[in-house]
């Protein structure tokens, strides 16, 4: 690799880095992350399919609370990386796309502990802005603010330009090396691996009122002629429609009319 | 005096709106995301409070524990900056009284943020985009990228806006009707999309043969007697459109896949993800999960079950 492409991959590791903790502008969604790095490699259409297929099997991760996700933002940048050192290489595209989708879950669980470390490391930070605060000095805290963030970016940027110093051929090497049955068996387990996220997603969102539209989801999504956008359409009717009737049968329930059956039941008596 | 009001302008407004998108850049274990938090006040702190004490005060009082969603935490801020423009100008808002306002907000407005962008708006944005991206479309991540940051930035900047402008009883509003239907319009949307996910992108296919079956005469194409030239490929694509994929061989082959398809397409993606719902209620850490599926995937393909 020329260094004009090691230093647009480490800014676009950098880019990933900052927004796998502010979850903003979405550069550490693996869609953008790895099109990207397939961008500024010269494999752009290699780039684009990985980050579609790790993003269907990222698409539950979310920080919610305290609690981490797994890493989308190391997973993307570091595999697509892999990838694009695999087809500078020898490895055909497909193989190359697989192996880096096999790598991407590993990935994920090393950056989950890097962005641990940067976290703890932030609570010092924390301290500094109470001392600064005591001061006045306005400019103290932007400028540990700043530090903060640039620390999350840097912990994949170093990961990134560690990975491209690596000889491709070492890559390639390692990546034809691998028995079939293990590629084979990460490709198995990647197609189940996206339930996962999906898990995450439905028990956030379960109630006994809404299981039903899951089924339906379910058996609608057999039918192929059904692009995502229409089911889409048809899951907006269908919580519009829902969410409508159910207006109705309140108003229509009680007598006063207040959606409070309790209330409701009161005032009849007097 | 009316003349002598303190007020945050438009643009002091949207000095706060720019840097509360870095509000998680100093997110830590002991108050979370309160650095950020104070780094996106500044500008109103130092707009409204001229005299050093004041500042320092000030400051102090946004370093204070705070996390929620980082979406959701815009209506928070207009808010808060309504009630610090109210104390720069005399009223008697205490600390107890915008601390209050903020862990009061927080929580319930997390409760929003979650279900909204992360469990529905991003997987079914993600899903889109990904779908177009898996034949190598640029449109995919460019229709993710473009749609997600054009309806995060006007979130952030209209709901902190209402934030502002309704002041303190915006709490009130938010506990009332309208947050409530939206979380539950966005459960059912989300739990539906989910649905056709896991039938489309969860893939599992056993591969052990049920039965092999040699096929009656006129079943099946009989490519050896095929008339020769495009005679030949017309009848036998004939034969195939009327017959089906079963034509293609003298011998048919039922695998326990094809059996399970017949019951319903995604049987056991449904399944699996079920079982993994119940294996996360029972706090198995979703890593742990994630390497055990990649092992049963490589056991599956070494005893060739998979």
């Amino acid at each position: 690799m020329n260094p004009i492409t090691i230093l647009l991959i480490v800014i676009v590791a950098l880019l990933a880095g900052m927004e796998g903790v502010l979850d903003e502008f979405q550069f550490h969604q693996p869609l953008v992350a790895c099109t990207l790095i397939g961008l500024v490699s010269g494999h752009l259409t290699e780039g684009i399919i990985l980050g579609g297929s790790l993003q269907m099997i990222a698409l539950g991760w979310a920080n919610v609370g305290a609690a981490i996700a797994p890493d989308a933002a190391l997973a993307s940048v570091a595999s697509a990386i892999l990838m694009v050192k695999g087809l500078d290489g020898t490895t055909d595209p497909t193989n190359a796309i697989n192996t880096a989708i096999a790598l991407a879950i590993p990935l994920s669980v090393a950056g989950l502990f890097l962005t641990m470390i940067c976290r703890t490391l932030a609570t010092g930070i924390a301290h500094i802005m109470d001392a600064s605060a005591e001061n006045g000095d306005f400019a103290a805290i932007e400028r540990w603010q700043v530090i903060a963030i640039l620390m999350q970016g840097v912990r994949i940027a170093i990961p990134a330009a560690c990975l491209c110093f690596i000889p491709s051929e070492a890559v390639t090497s390692a990546l034809n090396a691998m028995p079939t049955w293990l590629s084979g068996g990460m490709a198995v387990g990647g197609g189940m691996v996206a339930s996962v996220g999906y898990a995450m997603v439905i028990n956030m969102m379960a109630t006994k009122e809404t299981w039903p539209f899951f089924a339906l989801g379910f058996v609608l999504a057999a039918l192929s002629e059904l692009t995502l956008i229409a089911l889409g359409v048809i899951g907006i009717s269908l919580a519009l429609i829902y969410l409508g009737l159910k207006d109705m049968a309140k108003q229509g329930g009680g007598s006063a009319g207040s959606g409070d059956p309790l209330g409701d039941i009161l005032n009849d008596y007097e | 005096m009316a003349e002598n009001k303190i007020t945050l302008s438009k643009s002091d407004r949207k000095a706060v709106c720019l840097r509360h998108q870095f509000l998680q850049g100093s997110w830590n274990y002991e108050r979370m995301q309160n650095g950020g938090w104070c780094f996106s006040m500044i500008p109103a702190i130092k707009k409204l409070y001229p005299n050093k004490e004041d500042q320092v005060a000030a400051l102090k009082r946004h370093l204070e524990f705070y996390n929620t969603h980082p979406y959701v935490s815009a209506p928070v801020i207009g808010v808060t900056l309504a009630l610090e423009e109210e104390r720069a100008n005399g009223a008697p808002v205490d600390d107890v009284a915008i601390q209050g306002v903020k862990v009061g907000m927080m929580g319930p407005l997390a409760g929003v943020g979650d279900p909204v962008f992360w469990f529905t708006l991003r997987p079914i944005l993600g899903a889109l985009g990904a779908s177009m991206a898996l034949s190598g479309n640029i449109v995919g991540p460019l229709l993710f990228f473009i749609l997600w940051n054009v309806i995060r930035v006007a979130f952030l900047w209209y709901t902190q806006e209402f934030g502002y402008k309704v002041g303190s009883s915006i709490a009130n509003d938010l506990s009332g009707g309208l947050m409530g239907k939206v979380t539950e319009g966005a459960s059912i949307l989300g739990m539906f999309i989910i649905g056709s996910l896991v039938e489309r992108w969860v893939s599992i296919s056993f591969t052990p043969v049920v039965s092999q079956i040699t096929q009656s005469e006129g079943a099946y194409i009989d490519w050896a007697n095929l008339p020769a030239g495009a005679e030949g490929v017309k009848l036998a694509l004939t034969q195939y459109s009327s017959i089906g994929a079963t034509a293609l061989d003298q011998v048919k082959t039922t695998t326990l896949q094809g059996n399970l398809d017949q019951l319903i397409p995604g049987l056991a993606a449904v399944c699996l993800t079920l079982l993994v719902c119940q294996l996360l209620k029972k706090k198995v850490s979703p890593i742990v999960i994630i390497l055990a599926l990649f092992a049963v995937g490589i056991i599956g393909r070494l005893v060739g079950f998979m």
